[in-house]
């Protein structure tokens, strides 16, 4: 990818982001919560018809709907997403916090995720249709099937309630708290990865390369571990950009489960709560770093391999 | 009919996870009859957060509802909206995707951007957004999984028309003076049909997941509706005293994605015997 | 030096090359000639002991200096692959890791048959594209293998091959992927390696100009068992075989073989 692409590419994200931003601003306009009547309540005021009224209109919220559109995306191009109704602190702030909590249990997933699914996977392929891989496919099949928030109850069940090795509630920042929630979400993530390494590996396998090595004489545990095996995970980089992105948004569900305090779980707060600047900034904050993920890992897949980098 | 017999007994597979899916749906048809009439919403509060025994087989929650009752009622609501989420991402995604595909120009290309805009959302941050703003109900619920999932299903229609479009036939039926409606029916959706099933059948037990998922957040189903992924949320809270409440109906769930998921994947196989 | 001893080559049950024999001096130059599916690329694959999915030779033997190698353990075999016999394909290019740069992938081929450090092995391998006449052999190493030409491609595959001056070289259809000036290139390369080296050479080919300019000995095969064979001159001039015939007239101009006729 050279910089006319990284550039065009950029321009992209600019207009899906203003595509976005008009779709959320769209959905909570037209949603039949009152967010002025959310702000009173939250702070557990009953108040008066005026005092709606007077409200909405300081706010600007009887202005016409693209007026309110425009003020709003100014704002958040200056960084100015509002305030949260319901925490009353500024949702950039909230936000903030709440994104190294997410990113921690993200990257500590993925590599649990790896841990479990790279050698599963090689191992399923280089044994093909043997015992070892029939195994693999079939706890990779029951694991595509249990939803994680089951999976993350039993473990949960088991190793905090039962064996009582970890803490219910995983709210505090160290490996124990997070140790569960990322196992969780790795079990689920290991299922697809695994099949999607066998798969690469198998592949990988019936390139003529290997049997021109072979013909070279050179030894098979070299032809797997240093042509196969590198040449197999490169695909996966694409997939993990993918998945680094969705779990950074995606993680609600586990958040909610073990109390953990990221991004997920605010954004259910925030819903639960009708709470819709804070909504609206999730939104689109995770679309913006989902989508710089994306061409970032799309640019450096060009540096990792050479055929993308030097062919025309 | 012999014709019929003689598919089954070719496609194993296929036939013994379609009797198992019909079991599945007899079973939420007929719950009343499989639960002796015990009612899935009334229980005793004297009988609450009961373990499982010979009267409460899967034990009770803490409102005293007998909880096999809820499982086999829960049936119900996971069944139908998993068939509506994934027949409504079916019917919106081909038919946006074979109009794009066949029109080509701006009406592709502005309805590809709206496609990618809602890829753009990572994992269920869009379905959360749209099921909180309108608000919890299974209604909302599918209508959020659909507005992120209909993409797949248009880019998969769109290629599939674009490949035939300038096919010869096609460009011959154009000139003769075939109408578009006629076209778009007699050519296009035939041919983008099967691929369009195949992904339907696989992604039957992904859907029920993620309505069970919502459900579980508290954006699904309301209470005391009995529905999988909400009777997991309640069982959650109990998790200490009452294990079996999120046991049974975490099971269920399990169960019937397996079925599906088998179930499609023979489907495919039979459809497209190419793919592995 | 190879004895191939009627041999059956099957693919799951089913035999794809049928009571297959095949006596060769050192030095001599051999054509499998057929067409595609003929059975000819699996009795090379054979020789090598690297018969792709399922393939198994159920009958006969194959000795190599009287030994057999169907006795040998698969790690005896495996170290005659690349040193006592070396193998070029149809595009040589394509058979090396496109990962890799040549340069590495040469080296990994030199350690694997002596101890010699990377660096050494290195120079070693931009040495053997000299002697070959590579041009720019520097350049060549330090470049991947979808960046050459496929006559580049080609010779580098012979340069890898002739490392260690194997007795028997086998080649898959070594001219079929080159335009008609390079494939000249490669024919006289192979030619002037026996002269140089001694080395016995098989080339599977489809192209009957290509054996007949190039071999000694012929042998025209056809689903799996052998048609018709001979020396050259037989095989060109006088056979009687029907199969034969019809292949030698579909060959659209023998002039190279009337220049090869000189030195015979």
């Amino acid at each position: 990818m050279n910089k006319k692409q990284i550039f065009r590419r950029l321009a992209q994200i600019v207009i899906v982001l203003i595509g976005i931003s008009f779709i959320t601003f769209l959905l909570t306009y037209l949603s039949p919560g009152d967010p002025v009547r959310n702000m009173f309540s939250a702070t557990g005021v009953m108040p008066t018809e005026e005092l709606v009224q007077q409200t909405r209109d300081e706010l600007g919220l009887n202005d016409p709907f693209l007026t309110q559109y425009a003020r709003w995306l100014t704002n958040c191009l200056h960084g100015d997403f509002g305030k949260s109704y319901s925490l009353n602190k500024p949702v950039v702030d909230l936000l903030a916090a709440r994104l190294l909590p997410t990113l921690k249990l993200t990257l500590m997933s993925l590599v649990l995720m790896l841990i479990m699914a790279v050698p599963l996977g090689v191992a399923s392929a280089l044994h093909k249709d043997s015992f070892i891989d029939y195994v693999c496919r079939a706890v990779t099949f029951v694991g595509c099937a249990m939803p994680n928030f089951w999976v993350g109850l039993l473990l949960m069940l088991l190793l905090c309630v039962k064996i009582q090795i970890f803490p219910v509630i995983a709210s505090g920042g160290d490996f124990k708290s997070l140790f569960l929630p990322a196992l969780t979400l790795a079990i689920a993530m290991a299922s697809k990865y695994t099949r999607q390494v066998r798969t690469a590996v198998l592949e990988e396998l019936n390139q003529d390369y290997v049997i021109g090595a072979e013909a070279r004489g050179v030894k098979r545990s070299t032809i797997i571990w240093k042509n196969v095996f590198p040449n197999a995970l490169l695909p996966l980089i694409t997939m993990l950009g993918l998945s680094i992105g969705s779990l950074l948004g995606g993680t609600s569900v586990v958040e909610v489960i073990f109390s953990y305090p990221g991004l997920g779980n605010l954004a259910v707060t925030a819903i639960t709560s009708s709470d819709y600047n804070l909504i609206q900034g999730y939104v689109l904050w995770m679309a913006l770093i989902y989508m710089v993920i994306n061409l970032i890992v799309d640019a450096s897949y060009v540096y990792i391999d050479p055929r993308m980098r030097l062919k025309r | 009919m012999k014709k019929t017999l003689k598919f089954l007994r070719e496609h194993k597979q296929f036939t013994f996870f379609a009797f198992l899916a019909f079991l599945i749906i007899l079973a939420a048809i007929f719950a009343p009859l499989l639960t002796g009439g015990a009612d899935p919403l009334k229980g005793s509060l004297t009988d609450a957060l009961e373990a499982p025994s010979k009267a409460h087989i899967f034990g009770t929650d803490k409102m005293g509802r007998d909880i096999y009752t809820r499982v086999i009622y829960g049936a119900r609501a996971s069944l139908t909206s998993t068939f509506g989420v994934v027949l409504l991402i079916f019917l919106v995604g081909s038919v946006i995707g074979v109009i794009a595909g066949y029109f080509g120009g701006v009406v592709d290309a502005v309805l590809m951007r709206i496609a990618d805009m809602m890829l753009a959302f990572p994992g269920l941050v869009l379905a959360l957004a749209v099921a909180g703003v309108m608000g919890a109900s299974i209604r909302n619920a599918i209508i959020a999984i659909v507005a992120v999932n209909w993409t797949k299903y248009a880019r998969l229609a769109r290629s599939l028309v674009m490949k035939i479009r300038d096919r010869d036939y096609v460009s011959a039926a154009v000139v003769t003076g075939s109408k578009t409606p006629y076209m778009l029916l007699r050519y296009m959706l035939p041919n983008a049909l099967p691929t369009l099933i195949i992904t339907a059948a696989t992604d039957v037990g992904g859907m029920m997941l993620e309505i069970a998922a919502l459900s579980f957040l508290g954006f699904g189903a309301k209470p005391p509706t009995p529905e999988w992924g909400y009777m997991l949320n309640e069982g959650r809270a109990c998790m200490q005293s009452a294990p079996w409440m999120m046991l049974y109906p975490g099971l269920a769930i399990f169960i019937v994605v397996v079925v599906f998921n088998m179930l499609g994947d023979s489907i495919r196989d039979i459809l497209d015997p190419r793919s592995e | 030096m190879l004895k191939i001893d009627n041999v059956t080559i099957s693919y799951k049950k089913v035999p794809a090359v049928l009571d297959f024999s095949l006596d060769m001096k050192p030095g001599q130059i051999i054509s499998l000639v057929g067409e595609s599916g003929s059975g000819k690329t699996t009795v090379i694959r054979a020789v090598l002991g690297l018969l792709a999915g399922g393939g198994a030779i159920t009958k006969g033997d194959i000795l190599f200096d009287g030994e057999s190698l169907l006795s040998k353990t698969p790690e005896q075999w495996r170290s005659l692959r690349g040193s006592d016999i070396s193998m070029i394909f149809q595009d040589s290019g394509a058979m090396m890791n496109p990962t890799r740069k040549i340069g590495s992938v040469f080296t990994e081929y030199l350690q694997t048959h002596e101890k010699i450090s990377r660096k050494d092995a290195w120079a070693k391998g931009e040495e053997m594209l000299r002697k070959m006449r590579l041009p720019s052999p520097d350049n060549v190493m330090g470049s991947y293998p979808f960046q050459l030409s496929g006559g580049m491609r080609q010779r580098v595959g012979i340069a890898m091959a002739m490392t260690y001056q194997p007795r028997l070289l086998l080649a898959d259809e070594p001219t079929s992927a080159l335009d008609v000036t390079t494939q000249a290139q490669i024919v006289r390369q192979m030619m002037e390696l026996r002269d140089t080296y001694g080395t016995g050479i098989i080339v599977v080919t489809h192209n009957l100009g290509v054996a007949a300019y190039m071999s000694d000995y012929i042998v025209v095969m056809k689903n799996g068992h052998i048609e018709d064979q001979g020396d050259r001159d037989h095989i060109l001039h006088h056979s009687e075989n029907e199969y034969t015939r019809t292949l030698l007239s579909a060959v659209p101009s023998m002039e190279r073989e009337q220049g090869g006729e000189k030195d015979v």
